[in-house]
């Protein structure tokens, strides 16, 4: 299991290089959104309207913060559950998207696409959103104000502490790391 | 009869809500120190590590453990010699919006499940009540996060299933949905009683701490033999694989009938977030 220090935008070769179980400390600019948000940009792009941000080389982290405190960058912000975005993720692979972050299984067709587009899933931790604010440097909401915590907002991130759960070679965390500890 | 004032439970009810997102508490703590020093897995460990310092930053600057500060979950106990001036449910429920709104705490309640509109303020919670001897209210807070929620099962055995299927039910739910649930898990079973009864009961227990046993010596032995059971599915810390899957099991019993064997399994995340106030 490799350490990385990584930067965005991600290349293909990024990508290429990261392996399940590797950590991965992540800077630079990644941009929020769940549910609500990837109906809309999936929607929009069926209509041919662009993104709200660039996508080539982009990570998306799927993330409803809590209010920012009078002071903060950003409230509490930790990852939600991927597969309710399993859906949407093929559709932004296709045209640029480099990485996800969130926590959770994904499921084939997501896994596949993976391969496909080059695309890197990274865990982070659930519920330690506390720790993973501290890691954000700044945050501007960009999309879809009305959304409320699910609006997209651009991060500055610094350190991001990761986890490789998916890579691109067909590897999955979620079963390769269990068989590992599981007593039958 | 003695007299609570409405504002009173708001007030008291507000405070713990806010505390409890706050601060995961002492028991909580405790459970991860033995989860560290039990967890064979380094990305494991690296989990819980970050679990603890995110504890320790959340308590010292005063914002939440979590962000998804969960679905306001309230057992009252009402004394039948209390009575309140005012409206408890509103009250209970003024509690959850001044928590939730001062707090800073994530509003994550909708209208409707169809209509899905956010309500603003974290209400209604989820209220049950329990009237009880004595003179005093005592409110049990829980902010259940909705992604450990989702992973949550209910069953109707048959009776012929007996013990061995209550068990292979609780493996098969957190086997297929644990990782999901932001292991170390919590996981809180509700045993026997009717269909909803039982449903009650495995939030009771979920929300019971990890470390207070079933005062019945057989199912305090159930509780181990499952934890111990499902500390074998190697799901670990996030489901990264590992030794440490859940930091307890509670189990919540109630008479049955002759035809029925209902089993209800609450999963609750490493974000177990419960107080509580007596008044
Ligand atoms: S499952 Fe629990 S720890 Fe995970 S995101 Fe939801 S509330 Fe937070």
């Amino acid at each position: 299991m490799a350490e990385y220090i990584l930067k965005t935008p991600l290349t293909d070769a990024d990508v290429q290089k990261l392996r399940i179980g590797d950590s991965v400390r992540l800077s630079g600019t990644i941009y929020t959104a769940r549910d609500a948000a990837h109906k809309r940009m999936v929607e929009g792009l069926d209509n041919g309207q662009p993104l709200p941000f660039d996508i080539k080389g982009s990570l998306v982290y799927y993330v409803g913060p809590s209010p920012t405190k009078p002071g903060n960058v950003i409230g509490s912000a930790g990852p939600t559950t991927a597969y309710r975005m399993d859906p949407y993720a093929p559709r932004l692979m296709e045209i640029g998207m480099k990485g996800m972050i969130a926590k959770g299984k994904r499921n084939d067709a997501v896994k596949e696409a993976m391969a496909k587009h080059k695309v890197v899933y990274l865990g982070a931790t659930g519920g330690a959103a506390a720790l993973i604010a501290k890691c954000i440097k700044k945050c501007d909401v960009i999309a879809y104000e009305d959304l409320g915590p699910e609006a997209v907002r651009r991060l500055e991130v610094e350190d991001m502490p990761l986890v490789v759960v998916t890579d691109c070679h067909g590897g999955d965390l979620y079963i390769e790391g269990r068989k590992q500890y599981e007593v039958r | 009869m003695r007299t609570v004032k409405a504002e009173e439970v708001t007030e008291a009810l507000a405070k713990v809500a806010v505390n409890a997102n706050y601060d995961i508490g002492p028991e909580m703590l405790r459970a991860f120190d033995q989860a560290l020093a039990a967890e064979k897995s380094e990305a494991g460990q690296e989990v819980i590590r970050q679990i603890q310092e995110n504890a320790r930053i959340a308590r010292q600057e005063c914002v939440p453990y979590c962000q998804d500060t969960g679905f306001a979950v309230v057992f009252a106990e009402v004394g039948q010699d209390v009575h309140v001036e005012g409206n408890l449910t509103d009250a209970i429920n003024a509690g959850i919006r001044k928590a939730y709104t001062a707090g800073y705490l994530r509003k994550s309640i909708l209208n409707d499940p169809i209509e899905r509109k956010n309500t603003g303020d974290n209400t209604p919670a989820v209220i049950h009540y329990d009237v009880v001897p004595g003179d005093k209210i005592r409110l049990t807070f829980g902010a259940k996060g909705g992604g450990s929620e989702n992973m949550s099962k209910q069953a109707m055995l048959k009776p012929a299933d007996g013990l061995e299927g209550v068990k292979k039910f609780v493996l098969e739910t957190v086997s297929s949905g644990g990782a999901n649930a932001c292991p170390p898990l919590v996981i809180g079973v509700g045993l026997g009683g009717t269909f909803e009864k039982s449903c009650i009961l495995s939030k009771k227990a979920a929300m019971r701490s990890p470390f207070h046993r079933n005062p019945d010596p057989f199912y305090a032995a159930l509780e181990d033999d499952l934890k111990e059971s499902l500390n074998k599915l190697g799901i670990g810390p996030m489901g990264y694989g590992g030794t440490v899957t859940v930091l307890g099991v509670n189990i919540e019993v109630h008479p049955c009938h002759l035809v029925a064997l209902p089993v209800a399994v609450n999963v609750n995340c490493h974000a177990d977030r419960h107080g509580e106030v007596e008044l």
